[in-house]
């Protein structure tokens, strides 16, 4: 997922915990009982602005994301634990995570009884299958992507008016059982179901964008009331009753009020000053040390599966060129880019796509004065040989960059580097809205541009595949995701083979992965800058802090009393 | 052949020819201490902002277009590090070093670790340069359709005038960041005109352009005086080809205007040009000009106040000289007002 969708705005991450605060945020607290002292009170939430539409199937932001983890519930779900125990994919709706049938074509999913939306209603499997048909009735912008393989899918795809997922989506109502059947085996399909697009509404909930009305969810929290301008508020389900500690746990707070409108500026200020609880933008850079000094106890660091990121347009000159891309790579002082996030302790330089801890890292980077694991410095003089080697010296470089603070400033950076390599280049920052869409589109002409990544879900091909594969780029398209437009056969089939091996045995196929993560980062079609982290800054009275690697900040694990 | 009747009689004078206009006023001048304050003062930023390139090369040496992130610098015999990163607390945070009182970063560093003051001097430079040749452009443009609008009177000026409405319709800086963000991506491209989106003209362009209708409107009022005036009618009747009457009877006679709009226009384009430079329209990265560089330092003012705070002062005072010139000129210009000093 881009940060554009993901981080409607800038994103500054984060630095090494301190231990007692890490500690802290590992002591999970299990769901609170009626009478637990910590229940009740009220979240003060922050953003500088609503993320939109709240229909859980469109919505495509990590701000929403965060709240539909403790409003809505789908068949499956990512762990609600710390760390990168919330990649792991948990039975939420359905009693158990399913055995694959018909060689990784079938799954049969049988649903607990007795969970009820908040309006009251029982959840059935009616409803389930409604919800998935609703994913392309309204176009869910991973519809294409995520559930293409569900059998019917083309056809809804194609008129999601008359979408029926026939054969691919079967109820028993006496079994109390949901059957998808794919079209061929998918190694990430409990993932994608474990994502928000897949969550379970009402089977009456209008097939259009609901924009400011939400619908009713099951999880401990329902939305009362959202105001993109004012105000989104949670308020309980009276009808939760926990299920599954691990996939929807109670929340401890009673309302959850989250407010729009402060910059980030005022928004540190509030959470300073206990006005506020938490805030979602990232911190400006100017206030990183005062709130590193004067309110550790109050900060929260973690690292993301993320990368900042330089993709370069193989199709179009002087990018078509390896030798300068390489030279890009090269004379790229990672160190530099990650001061420019905040420092050490806020990203890690990094040579290469996958992010660590994901399946099938090998720490690689080839470009750095000694090339191995990892970066250590720019090789300027190589840089300069190669660009002097390809003749392309001299000519004329845009790059495009969003206006957020950390991204300009990159943009400014990697200006100096491609002038200092003998280029002509000028920087272009749109503004962070169109920025994502701009880039991808080939009619634009991007030569070069800045840019992140996040993952959707915890697997290899969510950053190899999507971003690299011959299927991501769509000429003349907003929603060309390879930017870098680089298209080799070869390294498709190899990421197919990885996919279908990884269907029978996830542990084999992460060799396959490292292989593919080596060559992409030896195409060099992008310079990865960083991986950065997140800063979360809390208010001195929020105890039970957890930060999940899928969503992170969990709301219903946090007490305010 | 008839002979043309040989007119005798002697011409209406003409109002003080300039010659005669300038020794009064420069006495006036030069007795008005405020003018003279600010005409230093003026002189002084223009210069030291000339010397720019000296001084990056020779007392900041450093290259204040390169980003400098990474570098290090020596300070006292110590070698420190031009972003430091904080080491107190959870060391949260990098701050650019702040001014050192030394030729190397005198103001201290922005973001990219550059020099503030070397970027200070040039952005001056650029500033100084759009906002002169803006005020040039929108002066002679100016002049240029008020005395035709004014002299030629009817259709003429009437479709002037409404043209200069319209202009003048628009608030000043939306006109100027429309037009900028229009010509910013693919510049601008009209006959032989050519001018990249990156060059300092094209915002000195604009910046002329949205101006013209302030000089405009006095210089036509001015002119429909004059055209009725005995000097300009005894020209059109001995049959003066018009364009000489324009430039030897009517054009001088609004020069003192002109002159007084010198100064008064360019502290005005000098505003119009640092909002648009700090909204990102006008001058581009990596050039400097005092409004980009306030830009750059908005995301500094809790730590690093001086990155916005040099290049606002260097504007205020620039504006302010101007100004007061301005009024100064205007009123050693007025022959209603004393010479300056007569009333001790």
């Amino acid at each position: 997922m881009p940060a554009a969708l993901l981080f409607p705005t800038r994103l500054l991450a984060c630095l090494a915990c301190v231990a007692a605060c890490a500690a802290a945020s590992q002591s999970l607290a299990a769901s609170p009982a009626a009478g637990d002292p910590h229940r009740g009170g009220t979240l003060r939430l922050l953003a500088t602005s609503g993320a939109g539409t709240i229909d859980p199937q469109i919505n495509y932001t990590l701000q929403f994301a965060q709240v539909y983890q403790s409003v809505y519930d789908g068949l499956l779900a990512f762990k609600k634990g710390s760390g990168t125990e919330a990649f792991s994919i948990v039975p939420n709706l359905a009693e158990a995570l399913p055995a694959a049938e018909n060689g990784g074509k079938r799954y049969v999913f049988k649903l607990r009884r007795g969970v009820k939306f908040s309006d009251g209603r029982e959840l059935g499997v009616e409803d389930v299958a409604a919800s998935l048909r609703r994913i392309f009735k309204v176009n869910a912008p991973t519809s294409g992507t995520f559930y293409n393989q569900i059998v019917g899918a083309d056809a809804c795809i194609k008129t999601p008016a008359t979408c029926t997922l026939a054969g691919g989506v079967v109820v028993d109502a006496k079994a109390n059982t949901v059957t998808i059947n794919l079209k061929a085996p998918d190694a990430e399909f409990f993932d994608k179901l474990a994502f928000p697009h897949a969550v379970v509404l009402p089977a009456n909930t209008p097939a259009t964008d609901l924009g400011v009305n939400a619908a009713p969810g099951t999880g401990p929290y329902r939305i009362a009331s959202y105001d993109p301008k004012k105000q989104l508020k949670l308020l309980r389900n009276p009808h939760f009753k926990l299920w599954s500690e691990d996939a929807q746990p109670d929340g401890y707070v009673d309302a959850v009020d989250y407010d729009f409108g402060l910059s980030d500026e005022d928004q540190v200020t509030a959470v300073a000053n206990g006005q506020a609880d938490w805030m979602f933008d990232p911190l400006p850079a100017d206030r990183l040390v005062e709130v590193g000094t004067k309110y550790p106890q109050q900060v929260r660091i973690s690292p993301l599966t993320a990368m900042y990121y330089v993709p370069m347009n193989t199709r179009l000159a002087p990018f078509d060129n390896l030798k300068v891309r390489q030279a890009v790579n090269l004379a790229i002082d990672r160190g530099a880019a990650v001061k420019i996030h905040g420092g050490a302790n806020l990203a890690v330089p990094s040579c290469q796509v996958l992010p660590p801890g994901f399946s099938g890292y090998v720490p690689y980077c080839p470009y750095t004065k000694n090339p191995g694991a990892r970066w250590s410095a720019p090789d300027m003089a190589r840089a300069r040989q190669l660009v002097k080697e390809s003749g392309t010296a001299g000519q004329k470089v845009t790059i495009v960059s969003n206006d957020t603070a950390v991204e300009k400033q990159l943009g400014l950076y990697l200006q100096s580097v491609l002038r200092e390599l003998g280029f002509d280049a000028q920087l272009k920052a749109l503004s962070s809205n169109i920025q994502f869409t701009y880039i991808q589109n080939t009619q634009n002409k991007v030569q070069i541009s800045i840019t992140t990544w996040f993952q959707d879900y915890p697997e290899p091909s969510n950053f190899l595949n999507v971003l690299f594969s011959c299927a991501g780029f769509r000429e003349n398209s907003d929603a060309s995701i390879n930017i870098s437009g680089i298209c080799d056969k070869g390294l498709d089939a190899e990421m197919a083979k990885a996919l279908a091996m990884g269907v029978s045995d996830r542990k084999a196929a992460a060799p396959l992965w490292a292989a593919i993560d080596r060559k992409v980062t030896d195409m060099a079609a992008v310079a990865v800058l960083y991986n950065p982290k997140k800063l979360d800054f809390i208010s001195k009275r929020l105890g039970n802090f957890v930060f999940g690697g899928q969503f992170y900040f969990n709301y219903a694990k946090a007490w305010v009393k | 052949m008839p002979t043309p009747v040989q007119d005798t009689s002697p011409l209406p004078a003409r109002p003080a020819q300039p010659s005669g206009l300038w020794r009064p006023v420069l006495k006036r001048l030069l007795a008005d201490r405020s003018a003279q304050c600010a005409a230093l003062l003026l002189a002084a930023i223009v210069l030291l902002c000339l010397a720019a390139p000296l001084y990056a090369q020779h007392v900041a040496h450093s290259d204040p277009f390169v980003s400098n992130i990474s570098g290090e610098v020596v300070i006292d015999g110590q070698t420190v590090s031009v972003i430091q990163a904080s080491t107190e607390g959870l060391g949260l945070g990098q701050t650019p070093i702040g001014p050192t009182g030394r030729g190397a970063y005198l103001l201290g560093a922005d973001s990219q670790g550059r020099d503030v003051a070397a970027r200070l001097l040039y952005g001056g430079r650029a500033s100084l340069l759009i906002a002169g040749a803006g005020t040039l452009l929108c002066i002679a443009l100016g002049a240029l359709l008020g005395i035709v609008a004014g002299y030629f009177g009817g259709l003429v000026d009437a479709s002037l005038s409404r043209l200069l409405d319209v202009l003048w319709a628009f608030p000043v800086y939306l006109l100027a960041i429309s037009l900028s963000i229009v010509t910013l991506g693919s510049g601008l491209h009209i006959g032989p005109l050519v001018l990249d989106g990156s060059s300092l003209m094209l915002p000195a362009l604009i910046i002329g352009l949205v101006s013209t209708p302030y000089v405009a409107r006095p210089v036509r009022a001015q002119v429909l005086g004059l055209r009725k005036s005995d000097f300009v009618q005894a020209a059109i009747v001995l049959g003066v080809p018009t364009p000489r009457i324009l430039w030897v009877d009517v054009l001088p006679n609004t020069s003192a205007t002109l002159l007084v709009f010198v100064p008064l226009m360019m502290a005005v384009n000098m505003l119009t040009e640092s909002a648009l430079s700090f909204l990102s329209i006008g001058v581009q990265p990596p050039q400097a000009s005092w409004g980009s560089i306030i830009q750059d330092g908005l995301g500094l003012l809790y730590t690093r106040p001086m990155v916005a705070a040099a290049p606002g002062i260097a504007i205020v005072l620039t504006v302010i000289a101007l100004n007061v010139l301005g009024d100064a000129l205007r009123d050693a210009m007025d022959p209603r007002v004393l010479p300056a000093g007569a009333h001790k």
